[in-house]
């Protein structure tokens, strides 16, 4: 029987997967499937370069139109899938259609987590660049925002709006900006540039219910809004694959092929839950790195060069002048070294675990950023004197 | 609409026309050019879409900021005088007919 790799999710994971199948030789039919109408788009530039009005929806697509006829690469848009059958190796859609496969890739990503308290149905949530276009929309006409959530999404959407001129309120439940992923030394730099401009950061604080243009928080304080936006995480979209029998586990549980609990199914990118030997334990990973190198991955196997997933995580955040620049996993350091000023937004936190390093976040330092990844890489671990002395090219450890 | 001509690291040519103030990664990953990663999506964060901008363009590229000069410090292929990053270039009539060469690695 010929191999005919069926996709299901044309982000960054479905999209690399099917080019590379195509890159890697594969002549046999691709089926790349979204449920989204919009061609095939980049995520990271919505709440950054699109939102800001910096680049067109051209702009961000990952390929021409042509791009996928060219290819043979049969994208069908606008199509929700119902059910997978994997014994007959079927899937079929929402309208009763079946398309057949000899390999399944999910790459159905995440969906936003949202408020369910009273009033919260008229919150806008960013994910897809339909959400996009409608706050865009509102932006043109709101004055004051208050955004739920002081993670990437929410900071960097109250970035772009305090920069077009609005109010901005930032509610956040823990005590500091993006406290699950970074220190108090980035997270005061992230806070003091916010209020700087002009955000008002509101800490350790919960909402209680939204009434009427006003988020009311569990202290009782009234935060004016004429738009709310909330970015408080995601869910992996796993119910096609529980519902059809596959492992799931906070995410579709995968080997490292990416090979679900069935053997001709795949997973890839933020609904795939494996083992990373960066973090040293099972994880999903929200990131372009992830669902790129996943998909990179899947479809080696799929061709029969199997090659174990092993790329160095690495994530970014734009605000303001800020450009940070996260690489490998630093939850669990026991100590960290800073190298370059603090004081002028221009450093690196080098995280260690018993003397080994694990992860650098690099503070308008590029070059830092990808020095690290291949430190991390090739696991070699700077001394403390080579990270805290600037004159150290750190390049010259790389052999 | 002005010109680019990307010469692929196999010597595969192409000759577009890109949109003024389209970037040169742009118009790479829009016209399938093979070669550029653009891994960031044109944030200036990831190095992989390194480009050799032919000489006789170089004096009429947009100045290069700090953090392109550091990215380019740390990309795959070897950093020459001609290096720039595609997503920093921003495509105008004075670079109508620029030459673009593709490295071999991002």
């Amino acid at each position: 029987m010929s191999v005919k790799v069926v996709i299901i999710g044309a982000g960054h994971g479905g999209v690399q997967a099917a080019a590379s199948l195509r890159e890697e030789g594969f002549e046999g039919e691709i089926v790349l499937i979204s449920e989204e109408n919009d061609l095939p788009y980049q995520k990271p530039p919505l709440s950054k370069g699109y939102l800001q009005g910096k680049q067109s929806e051209e702009a961000i697509l990952f390929r021409s139109p042509h791009f996928f006829q060219n290819n043979q690469i049969d994208l069908r848009l606008g199509v929700n899938i119902a059910q997978l059958d994997t014994v007959g190796q079927l899937v079929i859609t929402k309208e009763g259609e079946t398309i057949d496969y000899t390999h399944l890739i999910l790459a159905t990503g995440a969906a936003n987590r949202k408020l369910t308290m009273e009033g919260a149905a008229d919150v806008l949530y960013l994910r897809t660049l339909a959400d996009a276009k409608a706050i865009a929309h509102r932006l043109e006409t709101a004055r004051k925002i208050a955004i739920i959530g002081g993670g990437f999404i929410g900071l960097e959407l109250a970035a772009l709006a305090q920069e077009k001129g609005k109010e901005v309120s930032v509610i956040e439940a823990q005590s500091r900006l993006m406290e699950r992923v970074l220190p108090a030394v980035i997270s005061d730099v992230f806070q003091k540039t916010h209020e700087h401009n002009g955000v008002q950061v509101y800490l350790n604080t919960l909402t209680k219910s939204i009434d009427n243009h006003c988020v009311i928080t569990k202290d009782n304080k009234k935060i004016e809004a004429d738009l709310i936006l909330a970015g408080i995480g995601v869910i992996p979209q796993t119910s096609l694959a529980e519902e059809a029998g596959i492992s799931c586990e906070n995410g579709i549980l995968v080997n490292e092929f990416q090979q679900t609990s069935v053997a001709n199914i795949y997973a890839i990118g933020d609904c795939a839950n494996h083992y990373n030997a960066f973090a040293q334990k099972r994880l999903r990973l929200e990131s372009v790195q992830n669902a790129v190198d996943q998909a990179k991955t899947a479809v080696n196997h799929v061709l029969g060069k199997a090659q174990p997933y092993h790329a160095v995580p690495w994530f970014w955040t734009n605000q303001y002048h800020l450009k940070l620049q996260m690489a490998g996993i630093s939850a669990g350091f026991d100590r960290y070294v800073l190298r370059g000023d603090v004081d002028a937004d221009k450093f690196s936190v080098y995280y260690f675990q018993e003397n080994r390093l694990i992860a650098v976040d690099s503070l308008n330092r590029p070059a830092d950023h990808l020095n690290a990844r291949k430190l991390l890489a090739a696991q070699i671990s700077p001394t403390d004197a080579q990270i805290g002395d600037l004159n150290v090219n750190l390049n010259q450890l790389l052999g | 609409m002005p010109k680019v001509i990307y010469i692929e690291n196999n010597g595969t040519e192409h000759q577009v026309d890109l949109p003024l103030g389209a970037t040169l990664m742009e118009g790479a990953v829009q016209n399938d050019i093979k070669g550029i990663v653009a891994e960031c999506g044109g944030s200036c964060m990831c190095a992989t879409c390194h480009i050799y901008v032919d000489e006789q363009f170089m004096g009429l590229l947009p100045e290069m900021e700090e953090e392109e000069n550091e990215m380019l410090e740390g990309a795959t292929a070897e950093r020459m005088s001609n290096s720039r990053l595609g997503c920093q270039v921003r495509i105008s009539n004075k670079l109508d007919g620029v030459i673009v060469r593709i490295p071999e690695k991002q």
